[in-house]
């Protein structure tokens, strides 16, 4: 996925010359092919988040197009403000790449876990939210970035695997449909719709049709997309790397009490602040309830309560 | 100045009366016109004394008197910090510790181009507590930043205290020194001498530049100067006719 951006970016860049790609001395064996391409267009600021949101303030008033590169925590929390100040509120096109959702960096613990920068993000009205699902929908979504006129979060995934049947396709503002069962709709964001795909095959063996909505940016988002799918079902469920509130689950309970859906709403996603247990992404993603497993048996404990 | 921020009934004009010479000398200094892409810069990074900035905007032709009346009023461009939407100003600011990086990116982009515009940044003493300052103090050397200049207004007070008080374990001037900057200790009430040693910085190669300008808080208003409730009190009807005496008499 991070390979998938490099390449796409390098290819925008060719095209593009007022792109400049800073890093917060992150990026190792990833940034490389852009840096030996475009070595004038590349710098690395040093571990100093906030003064490299600045300065990609005041390269983009002078025309540039700065992206900026460190992992989603130090990418998006630490220079919020400058963001927020900078080019959100001077309508700029700053481009700042977040690597990593929740559990992708596993033991490195929860300084590493971007559990809430989706969700802090998509407050800013003039900030586009870009969250590709794999390696394949990365590319299309990076060349999206083209056409968007102010500030960018890109929040890129490190797990390597596809999401079955989603085959690249990406739509600023709209939503990519797999499936079209009418028993569940499972709306999904990151790289963890690869499970809610695989949830959906569970359901499947229990004889529950599901749809999969692929979710990929906020400002805009897929609200009448969701909105038709949303009408049809009885309950959906959202599964995002992220807390469970403030993202995703929170934007489809917005929709569904603004459009007076009838849809009912669970939503998977991290309800603890993770600290005191480390391990592998998928441990994590165990505990908190990412699994296909997990999104299958709470789909299935909604639509058919114990009693009910 | 004085009259807009009675009128307005607005804190903050001792940092105003602080920083209106170090205004009047960058607006002086400035060169290109607002809308040429390849004008030099200038951020007020201590963003609550924009006023002075909109009078010194006012001074020297570029807002008009009716513009000015509006500070701070309902649904007026001019607020207690500036909104970059006015023309004349680049950027909004009003947090703290955020001008320097703008500045240095600004300065960064000049040399990207190959031009030989400069950035101007206005900056507070206080706001070097701020820990993102000296992020950007030390970007800026370490690349040279030769077209960066800041004017440090150093009247050596804060909101709630002396600057000694609250936060300065080492002189700024051997703190910049030691960042790698080229420092330059002047009188920030000189505007002309200000002007000149503008104009004579080498802003082609070597260090950026810091004007230490050593700057009295409320200058030219004897009740104001150096006193700390000035920071946020609006004046009274008998202090706002006071003041507006002592510095009329000071211009005659």
């Amino acid at each position: 996925m991070r390979a998938a951006f490099t390449a796409s970016l390098v290819e925008l860049a060719e095209r593009d010359p007022r792109i400049v790609l800073l890093t917060g001395d992150m990026g190792f064996a990833v940034l490389e092919p852009f840096q030996e391409r475009f070595p004038d267009r590349f710098l690395n600021v040093g571990v100093a988040e906030q003064n490299m949101l600045g300065l990609a303030t005041g390269l983009a008033e002078a025309g540039h197009v700065p992206f900026t590169y460190s992992i989603a925590t130090f990418a998006s929390l630490r220079p919020y403000e400058f963001l927020r100040n900078g080019p959100a509120l001077h309508e700029l096109p700053v481009r700042l790449v977040g690597i990593g959702g929740a559990f992708d960096y596993g033991p490195n613990g929860i300084s590493h876990f971007a559990l809430e920068d989706v969700g802090v993000m998509r407050l800013q009205p003039n900030v586009t939210v870009v969250v590709p699902a794999d390696a394949a929908q990365t590319r299309p979504a990076v060349e999206a970035l083209e056409a968007v006129p102010g500030a960018v979060y890109l929040r890129l995934g490190k797990r390597a695997d596809a999401v079955p049947g989603l085959d690249g396709r990406f739509r600023m503002g709209r939503a990519e449909m797999i499936g079209d069962g009418t028993d569940v709709a499972i709306v999904a964001i990151g790289t963890v719709a690869a499970e809610a795909v695989r949830a959906a095959e569970l359901l499947a063996d229990e004889g529950l049709d599901a749809t999969v909505a692929i979710v990929s940016s906020f400002n805009p988002a897929p609200e009448d997309d969701l909105a038709a799918l949303l009408e049809t079902v009885p309950l959906a469920v959202t599964v995002e790397a992220h807390y469970a509130t403030g993202g995703l689950g929170s934007f489809v309970a917005e929709l569904v009490a603004e459009r007076g859906l009838g849809a009912r709403l669970v939503r998977c996603g991290v309800t603890t602040m993770p600290s005191g247990s480390v391990g592998s992404t998928a441990f994590l993603q165990e505990r908190h309830g990412l699994t296909a497993e997990a999104v299958a048996d709470r789909s299935l404990a909604a639509l058919r309560p114990v009693g009910g | 100045m004085i009259e807009q921020s009675r009128r307005a009934n607005t804190g903050h004009i001792g940092s105003c009366l602080s920083i209106a010479d170090l205004v009047a000398a960058v607006l002086s200094s400035l060169r290109g016109d607002p809308d040429d892409p390849d004008r030099d810069r200038f951020v007020l990074a201590k963003g609550h004394a924009a006023l002075a900035l909109y009078a010194g905007l006012h001074a020297s032709g570029r807002l008009d008197a009716e513009t000015l009346r509006t500070f701070g009023e309902n649904a007026s461009l001019l607020g207690v910090h500036p909104d970059h939407a006015t023309p004349h100003i680049d950027f909004s600011t009003g947090s703290l510790g955020q001008g320097l990086s703008v500045g240095s990116g600004a300065a960064l982009a000049a040399r990207l181009a190959g031009s030989s515009r400069r950035a101007f940044v206005l900056m507070s003493d206080a706001e070097c507590n701020e820990g993102s300052v000296w992020e950007a103090a030390a970007f800026a050397a370490h690349h040279g930043l030769a077209n960066l200049v800041v004017l440090l207004d150093a009247n050596r007070q804060q909101a709630l205290g002396y600057t000694a008080d609250v936060l300065e374990p080492t002189p700024l001037a051997e703190r910049w020194r030691a960042f790698g900057w080229d420092v330059n200790e002047v009188d920030g009430h000189d505007a002309p001498a200000l002007v000149d040693l503008i104009d004579a910085l080498d802003t082609a190669a070597g260090p950026p530049h810091l004007l230490l300008a050593d700057t009295v808080f409320g200058k030219g208003v004897s009740f104001m100067e150096g006193r700390i409730e000035w920071h946020y009190s609006p004046m009274s009807e008998d202090q706002y006719r006071d003041a507006l005496v002592q510095l009329e008499a000071a211009r005659a």
